[in-house]
């Protein structure tokens, strides 16, 4: 009864069998996936605003800043050490390596996404192994920061009659105990992102090594993990400006 | 053992592409190398972070239409990405009343 279909928007490119959006479904459910994805983290960043926001803030010369339970901590007072070298004030420096890591594996996701569109297997190969190479470096590092802001400093301040040393999801040495718990949560949920960035990437670096892409005609597959990829290096620019910087 | 002749066609790398997204990467780091400098050298407060979130969308900018190459999709595609995110923009404004509410009944 083919006679009795009805075609209600012949010539529309949203009848079916072509692509509206000129990108294919696997990259626009990525895309979508990524603007949910984004909308938990705005959640996460705007919700340590507000709490930020309802604590007061330290008021006077940065030199006389004291940690204290009372008012929210300065950031580049909190995150001031660097590995093997103790006791050195060098705000926001091992952060600044993390964030030039992040954009150069994100800069070598590129070339391997513009090496897939020449069908270059050799390139890919080596462009996603110094991707993978730049994550497992970051997460490196963000395992060293965890431990370092859990462990704690010299400057433990004393509160009550316990010496508070370090964080934990109750109380820290540095502020407001919704201040460890808003570090904890926001960076260690990006971490994840990380890691399992590097899982899939790896995964694909697998697929490519063997030849698959190079079968299927296409490296499409490196242009989403590339995708997904960007988006964590994205969020950490906003990390890094709202939970470090500003 | 299976073995394959790859007929595969390697195209040569565009040297001008290739170029472009290292001079992105290289706008990528300026930027954050500008955002340290401010950071040391200008006193905390309102217009600081003003910049410092202006300088932050002109890096997403670069990522999102560059290294996703969101820029160079249909219009219909980067408008599905962007509009949903005017909800997000809502949201800072009603939670930032609401911090101000919690600061002024709490202390």
């Amino acid at each position: 009864m083919a006679n009795t279909a009805v075609v209600v928007n012949e010539g529309s490119p949203w009848r079916g069998g072509v692509e509206p959006m000129k990108a294919s479904y696997g990259k626009l459910m990525m895309w979508f996936f990524l603007l949910s994805d984004a909308f938990t983290f705005s959640a996460l960043l705007i919700t340590y605003g507000m709490i930020r926001y309802s604590h007061p803030a330290f008021e006077g010369a940065i030199s006389d800043f004291a940690f204290s339970q009372e008012y929210w901590p300065i950031p580049e007072m909190v995150f001031d050490a660097i590995p093997f070298v103790h006791g050195i004030h060098a705000p926001l420096v091992f952060v600044g390596i993390m964030t030039f890591i992040l954009i150069l594996s994100s800069v070598t996701m590129v070339l391997a996404v513009e090496a897939g569109h020449r069908m270059d297997k050799q390139a890919v190969e080596k462009w996603m192994l110094w991707t993978i190479v730049g994550g497992l470096m970051f997460l490196g590092c963000q395992a060293w920061e965890w431990s370092h802001f859990i462990a704690g400093t010299d400057l433990a301040k004393n509160v009550g009659s316990n010496l508070l040393q370090g964080a934990s999801l109750t109380a820290n040495q540095y502020g407001p105990s919704n201040f460890a718990a808003l570090f904890f949560f926001i960076t260690g949920f990006h971490g994840f992102h990380v890691f399992s960035g590097v899982v899939i990437n790896f995964a694909i670096f697998y697929q490519v090594t063997v030849g698959k892409m190079e079968r299927v005609g296409h490296y499409e597959m490196v242009e989403k993990v590339g995708l997904y990829w960007h988006f964590v290096d994205l969020v950490w620019v906003f990390v890094f400006t709202f939970f470090y910087l500003i | 053992m299976e073995h394959q002749t790859s007929n595969v066609q390697v195209i040569p790398a565009d040297k001008a592409k290739i170029m472009k997204i290292w001079k992105v990467a290289g706008i990528l780091a300026a930027i954050t190398i500008v955002e340290f400098i401010i950071a040391f050298t200008v006193p905390a407060g309102g217009a600081k972070s003003f910049v410092f979130i202006a300088l932050t969308i002109w890096k997403a900018f670069y990522i999102v239409s560059e290294f996703m190459h969101l820029g160079h999709e249909k219009k219909s595609l980067i408008m599905s990405i962007l509009l949903p995110l005017l909800f997000v923009i809502f949201l800072i404004f009603i939670l930032m009343v609401q911090g101000a509410s919690i600061l002024e009944v709490l202390h």
